[in-house]
């Protein structure tokens, strides 16, 4: 996602002893994320709704299960494509970047799911 | 190829550290076998004790006193002299007992004289339109960021479906000061109708029953609304400021009644069965089980499957809750103990007669949480439109056509349409494509049968496979 604005989905507990902030890239730009949790989860609370985009349709998709069963969370961390956000703990400098499914599509293209031939290819 | 890669021998290895594997585990070696406990967290705890080991006394206040006794079983493993491989994934059991398995991004392996998989369960499938869309969880999920990260909906949100954990999120959040915009409850009048078959069985499990009860109690309370009976349901979406599609509201029906709650987070649950994807991949048999909708794997009595040397404990072989799971792990620690010289035979038996006991007693409320909370057949074989297989985006529709052009069973549908392809090997959808096919074909489930699963059980690259 190029864009700026966030969908945050979930929060840390009111109250809850504050974490470590630690500095790691997603799509290429810098985002601030809570320490000593997996990547799933440090993405959620920073705000960022879509993992990935599947490679049928193009539709966005995150993380459902969160126990590393569904395989909705994947994304590429440091070069490795296909990782498990949820599986993974996150730490300074993780390059992250959400998985545009198979045809390597344009970030934040719209896309019209009505267009889209799901098994053409 | 694997350059100098050797198998390590040790006596047994388990597999998951949640309950079962922990309790199997801390029997087995406290019976002084080299017992490996292998799981792919960074601590022990698995699913239903998620991060036991950090968690503070706020933390175990909001999550409740069944979690808070995870801590034990934590600590008895601790002690126990087992090793625990930590953040490892298992890609392969063989039935000759090699346990390979991926960890740090190399691949390792154990040649062990006894196996007990502990791999526990899933969340089942709760296939309705809409539940692709991001902002769509199951229950078992937000609970996990609760557990793991101390996360909850940044927004109210809804809880849709049935069965115990779905209320036990709901009683948490309320405990965590979390407000939830409602509780839709899928179970009907002629649900409970049908349970009250076994509430006799289920009042000797009174405390079970009683804390049930208090958990909705708590929830009304709090003034969560509640909608009963709810059907059709539909996650809606809208397109966010992101230009992100995302998951807006839900909308059902109640006895006619339509309703719409908005909300960005909506959780599922509709019970959990079985993971079986190492029980299949191994060839065991498994048969369908109507009571609780799923496919178990055949064991006898210590957990053993028709796989010589090779066991399993927990929800994995039929789910039975936290409790039984413990009792189960321990029984088949007991049982590969016994079977290597390490326990007699009458030192088993007369420990096993007492685990046997107890697990009678933390399972007699089953059958009447089984029919309570059986999911509704439309929340299993849904409608044309519904995605079944998430990662292909298959729907119902499309199998139902793969039936009409003579597709009989889930291997047949991957070559049909890569239903069941994709990265989760069918754990989303492997159930629903199974029943979907019975209803069209007008068959058992059991004549059906279910995918074959063939490792790696978890994805690796062919690099890692090669050592590199």
């Amino acid at each position: 996602m190029t864009s700026q604005t966030i969908h945050t989905l979930f929060k840390p507990l009111p109250g809850e002893q504050g974490a470590a902030a630690i500095e790691i890239w997603f799509n290429d730009r810098p985002l601030t994320v809570a320490a000593g949790r997996s990547v799933a989860a440090a993405l959620f609370a920073a705000g960022i709704s879509r993992f990935r985009a599947t490679p049928v349709s193009g539709a966005p998709r995150a993380p459902y299960c969160m126990m590393g069963a569904c395989f909705e969370c994947l994304v590429e961390i440091d070069g490795v494509p296909s990782r498990q956000s949820c599986m993974v703990e996150v730490k300074a400098g993780m390059r992250v970047r959400s998985q545009e499914g198979a045809r390597d599509l344009p970030p934040a293209a719209p896309i019209d799911a009505s267009l889209e031939n799901a098994h053409g290819r | 190829m694997a350059a100098d890669f050797a198998s390590e021998a040790v006596d047994v290895v388990v597999i998951g550290a949640g309950p079962a594997g922990m309790s199997a585990a801390t029997r087995a070696a406290r019976a002084g076998l080299k017992t490996v406990l292998i799981d792919e967290q960074d601590a022990v705890g698995g699913q239903i004790y998620r991060a036991i080991g950090k968690a503070d006394a706020r933390r175990k206040e909001i999550l409740g006193p069944d979690y808070a006794a995870g801590a034990a079983i934590a600590e008895g493993f601790a002690a126990s002299g087992a090793r625990h491989l930590t953040n490892a994934s298992v890609w392969q059991v063989t039935r000759e007992r090699g346990v390979n398995f991926l960890k740090d991004g190399k691949i390792g392996s154990f040649d062990a004289q006894r196996v007990i998989l502990a791999s526990g369960a899933l969340e089942r499938p709760f296939p309705i339109p809409g539940w692709t869309l991001p902002g769509v969880l199951t229950a078992g999920a937000a609970q996990i960021l609760l557990k793991s990260a101390g996360e909850v909906p940044a927004a109210p949100p809804v809880l849709a479906g049935c069965g115990p954990l779905l209320y036990l999120l709901g009683w948490q959040y309320v405990r965590a000061g979390v407000p939830i915009r409602a509780l839709v409850d899928t179970t009907r009048h002629e649900d409970r109708w049908r349970a009250k078959r076994h509430l006799l069985s289920a009042l000797r499990a009174w405390p079970f029953l009683s804390k049930g009860l208090q958990l909705i109690r708590t929830l009304r309370e709090a003034g969560v609304p509640i909608f009963e009976a709810a059907d059709d349901l539909r996650v809606e979406s809208r397109l966010g400021a992101d230009r992100v599609e995302h998951a807006a509201a839900l909308s059902f029906t109640t006895q006619g009644t339509a309703h719409r709650i908005e909300a960005d987070v909506i959780l599922l649950h509709q019970g959990v069965v079985p993971n079986t994807q190492f029980t299949q991949a191994l060839r065991a048999s498994h048969r369908w089980d109507d009571a609780q909708l799923c496919f178990t794997p055949n064991v006898d009595a210590w957990g053993e499957l028709d796989v010589p040397g090779i066991f399993v404990a927990g929800d994995g072989a039929g789910i039975g809750g936290a409790q039984a799971a413990a009792l189960q792990g321990t029984l088949a620690g007991l049982a590969a103990a016994a079977q290597l010289g390490a326990v007699e035979r009458a030192k088993r038996d007369a420990e096993a007669a007492g685990l046997r006991r107890a697990l009678a007693d933390v399972t007699r409320i089953r059958p009447f949480l089984d029919s309570l909370y059986r999911p509704r057949d439309v929340n299993r074989i849904p409608r044309s439109e519904t995605i079944v297989c998430r990662c292909e985006e298959v729907t119902a529709g499309e199998l139902r056509k793969f039936v009409e052009l003579g597709c009989v069973g889930p291997n047949q549908a991957k070559s049909f349409g890569r239903c069941g392809m994709g990265p989760c090997q069918g754990r989303m959808c492997g159930l629903t494509v199974t029943e979907v096919i019975a209803d069209a074909r007008q068959v058992s489930p059991a004549e059906v049968g279910y995918y074959r699963i063939r490792p790696p059980i978890k994805p690796l690259t062919l690099g890692e496979l090669a050592g590199e």
